[in-house]
Parts: structure tokens; sequence; C-alpha cells
């Protein structure tokens, strides 16, 4: 079965394409189950992929297969090449695993909407695009996938693009993104040039021998970056991601989430070998995503909306696996990436069962005791909670773990002391919303208390799955210190990214696991002081520092500076050349030549009496003309 | 033997006629009737030609326009009747609609 690998991302293309067309004559029924199954079909080769990739001997190549020449123009050649290796491997089972579990938790979730054909036919596509991207063997191809997701991303974030707030959130996004992919073709093409191909393989290697010089190598590097921080929201392209939280919650933890926000690490990951030899660039890809740890973690704090506060942790976590990239670590920003996948589609998916259980109410100050109203959503999202603070044994302790040992192994004392607070900051917003979610007093307005109720199976079961992978998972990528069979998950992606080994006294090691626990536990026991405790702490302490706290919750008034630096003119420049150019120049040359086609009509108007005879004379004396022509 | 002058100088008759007979007459009809003269004036220097010339051609255009001026005698006053159909009038001075 392994052979059909390259099938894997064309079945829900195809179930896509099928839904575009003929989704409004299909029943719910049909729409749900081909939109899933489609879906599951992928998992399952995937899934023979990976067995058949676990079972070759180390350094034997992985799957390729060639499906089409596509561009081949001089030395610019450009197939249509799925290749499977590890890291696709991880990618494609997280998209299609999770991709499935969102699949199964929509039908439930969108079952009142009227769209729902339109609804999974984006949702397929989405998924046929991440999976170009993650299977392309060349850059071109992946930058098919790169567009594609943000197509399906911005459809998607649009979804109910009645909703004004919906329609401009997506147009953000689009944006942004463009601003990002920008830089991202440029990179692109200069290594085009550079290399002489598009082919991840020539990339890396004309890296690692010197063929690509260094200097170009981080030029190169850094602007694929830029298209990363686009992608995968980081500083300074993160606006656009807490707005996308006006699409369906199953959309926020797909897309917004699992996937397609981690394009970014992925694309760092593949093209490990250009990254590692470039020391600017993995320097400038670690600070980056250092920095966004914090800024994002430190908006988090404060926000109200539940949707929001996962908004802003998608981001700073986003930047914890970009640390442990540019630290080098690649195969542990990858491990961050996959518990990641799990702990926040679960924790959005929660989310999501919570929002619909209030019947739309997103607002927490408008939440609180649904603990006992909720069996199934509320000891899942502890367990979701619980994983992304960083509490030993579950899955985002590991993955944390990996990349902040990782950094202190490898002398960024900086970075992990900025990875530890953000730790602590994870774990305090994170059970700031779990205490004003699920304890307290209930403080719902009275129509959406009215009719509290846990979500049906179809969609609390894709919960506990999750639930079950948010726990599970880290156990693949057990650090040194637990023995010997320990990171089995690094020395799986051995295969295809660069791995470094970093030799530290298990010792230290142990001091820095504590330290990490310490970390977590911080947090949660500042959120217990802060909102169980004693919760009129967090209004005095607002009032002690209002300076700071309007600060964060005008989120630092990034948009807002954005809007006066770039927006505005942007838009005032795009004006002063629509009045300019446009009408002036462009309109006044059109108009201007419809006015003399007037004018010489009118002037020449006279010449047609509609007589008959008058022609016939001026036929006549044409005709003499002529002859006289001809005679003399 | 008639030489071709002969010919020539009746045709140019015909021809001036047929031109006079079209800028003096006022009904379609008559005005049509005119440019079959005119086609008979050259069919006329044709076939003179041909005939002090010696070659063939001369009457093979002949019978072209013949066969041209037929068609076009048909459609001609098809067209007629039918604007007399239209408008109760063949009069060239009244039919102006085209004036610009």
């Amino acid at each position: 079965m392994a052979e059909l690998f390259w099938l894997i991302p064309l079945i829900p293309g195809g179930s896509s394409l099928l839904l575009v067309l003929f989704g409004t004559k299909l029943s719910r029924r049909w729409v749900a189950w081909q939109a899933s199954s489609a879906v599951f079909l992928s998992l399952l080769l995937s899934a023979a992929a990976f067995v058949h990739l676990i079972r070759l001997p180390p350094g034997a190549p992985g799957l390729s297969k060639t499906l089409l020449a596509w561009i081949s123009s001089g030395h610019f050649v450009s197939p249509i090449t799925f290749a499977f290796d590890q890291l696709t491997a991880v990618m494609a089972l997280v998209i299609t695993g999770v991709g499935l579990l969102i699949h199964v938790y929509s039908t439930a979730y969108m079952s009142e909407d009227r769209s729902y054909a339109r609804y999974f036919a984006h949702l397929n596509l989405f998924t046929f695009f991440m999976l170009v991207l993650v299977m392309a063997s060349n850059l071109v191809l992946m930058f098919v996938g790169w567009e594609g997701v943000g197509l399906c991303s911005y459809l998607l974030i649009g979804f109910w693009f009645d909703r004004p707030a919906a329609a401009k959130a997506g147009m953000k996004a689009f944006v942004v993104n463009r601003v990002g992919d920008a830089a991202f073709i440029i990179g692109i093409l200069f290594l085009l040039v550079q290399v002489g191909g598009s082919g991840f393989a020539a990339i890396n290697q004309a890296a690692a021998t010197g063929l690509l010089p260094s200097g170009l190598a981080t030029l190169a590097a850094i602007l694929l970056f830029v298209g990363a921080t686009g992608k995968s929201a980081q500083i300074p392209l993160y606006i656009w991601l807490p707005d996308a939280m006006e699409g369906p919650t199953p959309v926020s933890a797909l897309i917004h989430a699992a996937t397609m926000v981690t394009a970014g690490v992925y694309m760092v990951c593949r093209l490990s070998g250009l990254y590692a030899a470039s020391v600017p660039a993995s320097t400038v890809v670690a600070w980056i995503g250092a920095a966004t740890a914090i800024f994002a973690a430190t908006m988090a704090l404060v926000q109200n909306d539940i949707k929001k506060v996962l908004a802003y942790s998608t981001i700073s976590q986003i930047g914890y696996m970009f640390i442990g990239c540019g630290v080098g670590a690649y195969a542990a920003g990858m491990f961050h990436l996959v518990t990641h996948a799990f702990f926040k589609s679960l924790l959005f998916l929660a989310a999501g069962s919570v929002i619909h259980a209030l019947s739309g109410e997103q607002d927490m100050r408008r939440m609180g005791g649904l603990k006992k109203h909720l069996p199934v959503t509320f000891p899942v999202f502890l367990v979701g909670a619980l994983a992304i603070s960083g509490v030993p044994f579950l899955s985002g302790f590991f993955s944390k773990d990996a990349i902040l040992t990782s950094a202190f192994a490898g002398g960024h004392y900086v970075l992990y002391g900025l990875g530890l607070l953000g730790a602590v900051m994870t774990a305090f917003y994170m059970f700031r919303l779990v205490y004003l979610t699920f304890y307290g007093e209930e403080r719902m307005t009275p129509q959406a208390g009215h009719h509290i109720h846990e979500s049906p199976r179809a969609m609390t079961i894709p919960l506990v799955f999750l639930a079950a992978f948010s726990i599970l998972a880290g156990y693949v990528g057990l650090p040194v210190l637990f023995g010997g069979k320990a990171d089995l998950f690094g020395r799986f992606m051995e295969g295809s990214v660069k791995t470094v080994t970093h030799h530290l006294a298990v010792s230290t090691e142990g001091l820095l696991v504590v330290l990490a626990t310490a970390a977590s536990l911080l947090g949660i026991a500042l959120a217990f002081l802060f909102y169980r405790r004693t919760p009129a702490l967090p209004g005095r302490l607002a009032s002690l520092f209002p300076g700071i706290y309007r600060l964060l919750v005008g989120k630092y008034y990034i948009d807002e500076v954005y809007d006066a630096v770039a927006v505005r003119p942007l838009i005032r420049g795009a004006e002063m050349v629509y009045e300019r150019f446009d009408l002036k120049v462009i309109d006044g040359a059109l108009n201007g030549s419809a006015a003399a086609a007037g004018l010489a009509g009118k002037g020449l108007n006279f010449l047609q009496s509609g007589l008959v005879r008058d022609y016939a004379l001026a036929f006549l004396i044409g005709a003499i003309i002529f002859l006289g022509f001809l005679l003399l | 033997m008639i030489p071709p002058s002969a010919f020539f100088a009746v045709a140019v008759v015909l021809f001036v006629l047929g031109v006079l007979a079209f800028f003096v007459k006022k009904d379609l009809l008559t005005q049509f009737m005119s440019v079959e003269v005119m086609l008979n004036a050259g069919n006329l220097a044709f076939l003179a030609l041909a005939k002090s010339l010696g070659k063939a051609e001369g009457q093979v255009i002949v019978l072209f326009v013949i066969t041209v001026a037929a068609a076009e005698a048909v459609i001609g006053l098809a067209i007629i009747v039918l604007v007399f159909r239209q408008r109760k009038t063949i009069q060239t001075d009244e039919l102006k609609d085209l004036k610009g």
C-alpha cells in the first residue's frame, strides 16, 4: 500500500472537487461521510507509508514519485514530485489524524449551518493543499501548497462572510500573509538562481558543501523566514491570527493551531541544512521565536475572549518551536509541533464545545461554574491545559523540555531563561482560563445559561481521542534522562533533518527538568491565587499598574501602530493614485479618444444627407476623378 | 463591316443616357432600369473590343456580367417591392432615413 502514497493528498482534493461541484445537491449525511472518509483514507495511506519508512534500513531514502514534469524551461526544472520521508511522515500523520478528528467534530458542530457542503469542501481542500505542502519535494511545489492553505485559511476565516468582522478578518489574514509571501517568493527565486534548482535535497546540500556561500545562505534563509513569520504568525506579522478567530472553532483548531500555522516551522526543518549553514539566520529564527513566545504570552494574560487566549497561546507556542529550530534542535521543534497539534486542537475543540453549550458565548466574564454542566468537556480541557502548561508526564512537558534543554545545552542561556519565563506565563494564562470558565460562580446571561448542555457524541469522542494523544504523545520523545529507549522521535527524524547531540551531565539535565516543572507549577499556583483564592487580586493589580494593564489589554497597540505606519499611508497613497492617475490620466485618455471620435462624427455629419442622388453624385465625381487619373 | 468605333460610340451614348436618367429620375424603379442600361453599355464595349482584338475573354466577361445582372435584378426588384409595401412610395427623395 505504501507505493500508493502519492494518493494521500489527491483523495481529499478529489473529494473537495466533488463537494464544490455537487455539494448543494447531496444530503448532509452524505457530505459529512464523504469528507470524513476521504481524510480517513489519507490517514490509512499515511500510516502505511509510515510503517514502510520504519522498516527501511537506516540511511535508505524515503518514498518518491514524480507525477508530472510540470515546469521545464532551460535550466529551471521543477517537476510535481511527491516525496515521503520521516519529516513528511510526521506532518502527514498529524494533518490527517488531527484532521480526521476535526472533520468528525465538525459534522456535529456545523450541523445547524446552512452552508454545510461549502464548509466541508473548503476543509477538504485545505487538507489537500496542506498535504501538498508537506509532500512537495521542491520549493516551487511547496509554494503551491503554501499559497493554497493561505487561500483556504482566508475562505474559512471568512466562512460567515455576512458578518463584517469575519470578512474583514479574512482579508487581514490574506493581506498580512502577502507581505510575508513577497519575501518568500524572492527567497525562492534567489535560491533558484544561486543553486540552480528548487529541490530541497539540492538546496540543503549546496548549503552544507559551501557551494552556496554562507552570506548568500543567510540572505536566502532570512527571506524564507520572513515568509514563515507571516504564515506562522510570528513577530512582526502575527497580527492576523487573533482576528482569525472569527472563523468557525474547528477551523481555528485545524488551521490556526494544529497544521497551517506550523508550516513555517516545517519549512525551516525541511531546509535545516540551509539554516544550519547560517549562524546569523539561525540566531534570527531563535530570537524572533523567543520574543514572540514572551510577547504573545503577555497578551494572553489579559484576554477575555476564550478563543483569543488560545490564539495568543498558539502564537507563543510556535515561538517555542522556532527557538528549537533556531538553536539547531530541529527534531525538538518538530516534536513540540506534534504535541502542540494534539493539545492545542484539543483545547480549541473543547472551547468550541463550551461555546456550543453556551449558545455562542465566548466572553469568559460571562462563563464560570461550567465544571458540573460539562462532564466530558471539563476533564479533557483540563488534560489539554495541563499538557500545554508543561506539567510533568504529559506531552507538552517533554516537548517543551526538549527545546529548553537544547537551548541550554547550546549555551543560549538567555533564550533558555526567556523560555522558562514564558512557561510560567503559559501555565498562568491557561489556568486563568480554566478557573474563569469552569470554576467559580455562574455568570452566564439568562439566555445562554438557560439550556447549557453537553455536546453530542460526534464532538466529545474526538475530544477524548485528542486528550489521550495529549497525554501519550510525549512518550515517543523521552529525554535521555529517562533511560535507554529515550528519544525515539529524535532518532526517527535523523533521516531527514539535521540533528545535534548535546552532552549534558545527567545531574544538569535533572536540574533543568526540575526547573521546568517548578515553572509550570508556579504559573498554576499563581493562577489559583489570582482567580480562585482571592478573585479581587487581579483588579487590584490592574489598578496598581494601570499603564501596563492598559498596554496589555490594548495588545501593545501594535494594530494601531501598523494602521498608522503602513495601512493608512498605503490607503491614502492608493487614493491619491486613484484620483491623480486613474481618474485623470487613464479615464482622461479613454474619455478623450471617445470625445474625439464623437467630434469627428459631428463634423462629417453633413455628408450623410440620406438622399440617393447625393450619394450617386459623389460616386460619379469619384469615378470621374479616377478616370482622369488613369487617362492623364 | 461596321468599324469597332461605331460600337464604342453607341456604348458611350448608352452609358451617358443611363447616367443622366439615374440623376434625372426620382423613382427607384426607373433609376434601377438606368443602372441596367449602363451595365449593358459596358457589355457592348466589351463585346466590341473582344471582336476587334480577336480574343475570347471579353465575351466570357460579358456572360458573367449578364449572370450577375440577373441576380442583382432579382434582389433589387425584391427590395423595391418591399420598400413600396412598407412606405407606399418609391420616390428616392422621400426615402432619406439614413440622414445623419
